[in-house]
C-alpha cells in the first residue's frame, strides 16, 4: 500500500534527522550549547502538560491568524482596486514596494513605538501577508482573458456571474498559492515579532525568557513546539484550500 | 422597432491608422443563411464585431441591431477551461438545453470533460452548442467548421439550421457555406 510505504518512509527520515541530532549533540557534549533530542522531547512532553502553555500557544496562533486573515482579505481587496484602477495603481503601487523591501525587523520597531505588545505581530502578520496576496491577485486579475469577459458577456453573463465564473475561477491557483505562502512568512515574522515586542503571554515571550536564563532545553523545546504548530497550520490550510478548490 | 434586414451604411473602422473597413454599406437579410466573404484581412471579423456592438463604427451606421440577442460562435473556441463542456454549454442557459444541444452535436459521452480532454473538433462543436443552447434570435458564426471531419461538419451545420434562426457565417471554403444549402452571399474587398 503506497500510503503506508510513505508513512515508514517518513518515519526513517525522521529517525534519520534524531540519529544526526542525537550524534552532534554527543558529540559536543554540553547540554547547555546544545541539547539531546530526548531531552528535548521530555521538556516538550512537561511543556505540553501544563495549561499555561497552550494558553500561550493559543493566544500566539489568534494573534498571528488573526493578521493572516486580515492581510488576505486586505490583499484582495487592494488587489481588486489596483488591478481595477489605474490611479490606485500609481498611487499605492510604492507602499507595496517598500514593504516588500523593508526588513521585518524594521517594522516591528516601529509598530512598537506605535502599538501595544500585543497588537505588534497581528500587524507584523499583515504586513507579511499583504503584498504577498496582493501581487498575485493582481496579476491573475489582470492575465484572465479578455475574450472569456467578451463571451461572458455576449452570452448574458452579469457582472457578478462574470467575476464568479471567470475572475474567481482564473485567479484562484495563483491565490490559493500564495496563500499557503504567506502562512509561513506570517507565523515566522509573527513569532519573531513577539521575541522582540514581548506580549506577556505568548510563545516569543517563553523563548526570550528561556534565552535570558539560558534555558538552551527551553528554547529548543518552544521552537520544537513552533515548527510543530506552523507544520500543522500549513496542513490544515493545504487541505482547505484543495476542499475550496474542489468546490469551487 | 424590429427590421427585417440589418443595414449597414457606409461604415468606416480604423485600427491604430489602419483602415479595415472604408465607407461600407450591406444589407443583411434576417432570414435563411448570409455567408460573408472576403480575402484574410479583408475585414469579415471586424464587421461581426461591430454587428455585435462590441467595437464602435468610427463612421456610418448599424441599423436593425438593437434588441436582438445575437447568439455567437467565436473565431476561437473561448471554453472556460475549468468547466466541464456541459458547464460551458450551460453557461448562458440551462442544464436541460445545454444536455440537449451536446446530444445532437454528438458528444453525449463528453459534457462531463474538461476542454484540455477534448479533441480541437470537439471543443469547437461544443462552442456551437454553447450558442445554439443560448436561444438567441440570430446565429452569429465565425469560421465554425474549424477542425471538424466531413461527417461532423454536415452534422453541425443541419442542427444550425434546424434551429430557424437567421445565420450569418464567415466562412472562406466554398464547400463549408454550400453545407447551408441556399445562402445570400455578401463580399468584403
Amino acid at each position: 500500500m503506497p500510503s503506508k510505504r510513505k508513512l515508514l518512509q517518513t518515519a526513517l527520515i525522521a529517525l534519520i534527522y534524531l540519529a544526526v541530532w542525537e550524534a552532534v549533540s554527543l558529540l559536543v557534549g554540553k547540554e547547555l550549547l546544545l541539547p539531546s533530542p530526548l531531552s528535548t522531547l521530555t521538556r516538550l512532553a512537561v511543556l505540553l502538560t501544563k495549561g499555561e502553555s497552550w494558553l500561550f500557544s493559543g493566544l500566539t496562533l489568534l494573534r498571528i491568524m488573526t493578521g493572516y486573515v486580515i492581510g488576505v482579505l486586505l490583499g484582495v481587496l487592494l488587489a481588486v482596486l489596483t488591478a481595477r484602477y489605474h490611479f490606485a495603481e500609481a498611487l499605492l503601487s510604492p507602499l507595496r514596494a517598500i514593504v516588500k523591501a523593508s526588513p521585518v525587523t524594521s517594522f516591528i520597531l516601529l509598530a512598537l513605538l506605535w502599538l501595544s505588545s500585543d497588537m505588534v505581530p497581528l500587524v507584523i502578520s499583515v504586513l507579511m501577508v499583504v503584498p504577498m496576496v496582493w501581487t498575485a491577485t493582481a496579476e491573475t486579475i489582470l492575465q484572465t482573458d479578455p475574450r472569456l469577459i467578451e463571451m461572458g458577456r455576449m452570452f448574458g453573463l452579469s457582472s457578478w456571474q462574470i467575476v464568479k465564473k471567470i475572475y474567481v475561477q482564473s485567479v484562484l491557483p495563483q491565490f490559493l498559492a500564495a496563500c499557503t505562502t504567506s502562512l509561513g512568512f506570517a507565523w515566522k515574522s509573527g513569532v519573531a515579532a513577539e521575541i522582540i515586542a514581548l506580549p506577556q503571554k505568548s510563545i516569543g515571550y517563553m523563548l526570550y525568557q528561556s534565552k535570558l536564563r539560558i534555558e538552551t532545553v527551553d528554547l529548543f523545546a518552544w521552537t520544537l513546539m513552533i515548527v510543530a504548530l506552523s507544520m500543522l497550520l500549513e496542513w490544515v490550510l493545504v487541505k482547505s484550500m484543495r476542499r475550496i478548490r474542489h468546490d469551487a | 422597432m424590429m427590421h427585417d434586414v440589418i443595414r449597414l451604411k457606409n461604415i468606416t473602422k480604423s485600427f491604430g491608422g489602419h483602415t479595415v473597413l472604408n465607407d461600407f454599406s450591406a444589407e443583411i437579410p434576417l432570414y435563411g443563411v448570409t455567408v460573408i466573404r472576403g480575402a484574410s484581412g479583408a475585414g469579415k471579423t471586424t464587421l461581426f464585431r461591430l454587428l455585435l456592438g462590441l467595437e464602435k463604427p468610427d463612421a456610418g451606421e448599424i441599423i436593425g441591431m438593437q434588441g436582438r440577442k445575437p447568439a455567437v460562435v467565436f473565431q476561437e473556441d473561448r471554453l472556460l477551461p475549468w468547466s466541464t463542456a456541459l458547464e460551458n454549454v450551460a453557461l448562458g442557459s440551462d442544464a436541460a438545453r445545454a444536455d440537449a444541444a451536446l446530444s445532437r452535436l454528438g458528444l453525449c459521452e463528453s459534457m462531463c470533460q474538461l476542454p484540455r480532454e477534448l479533441s480541437g473538433g470537439m471543443k469547437r462543436r461544443v462552442a456551437i452548442a454553447r450558442a445554439l443552447a443560448y436561444g438567441g434570435d440570430i446565429l452569429f458564426l465565425d469560421e465554425p467548421f474549424t477542425g471538424l471531419d466531413e461527417e461532423n461538419k454536415r452534422i453541425a451545420a443541419r442542427v444550425m439550421l434546424d434551429a430557424h434562426i437567421p445565420i450569418l457565417v464567415i466562412t472562406h471554403d466554398d464547400a463549408e457555406a454550400d453545407l447551408f444549402g441556399e445562402y445570400h452571399e455578401i463580399v468584403i474587398d
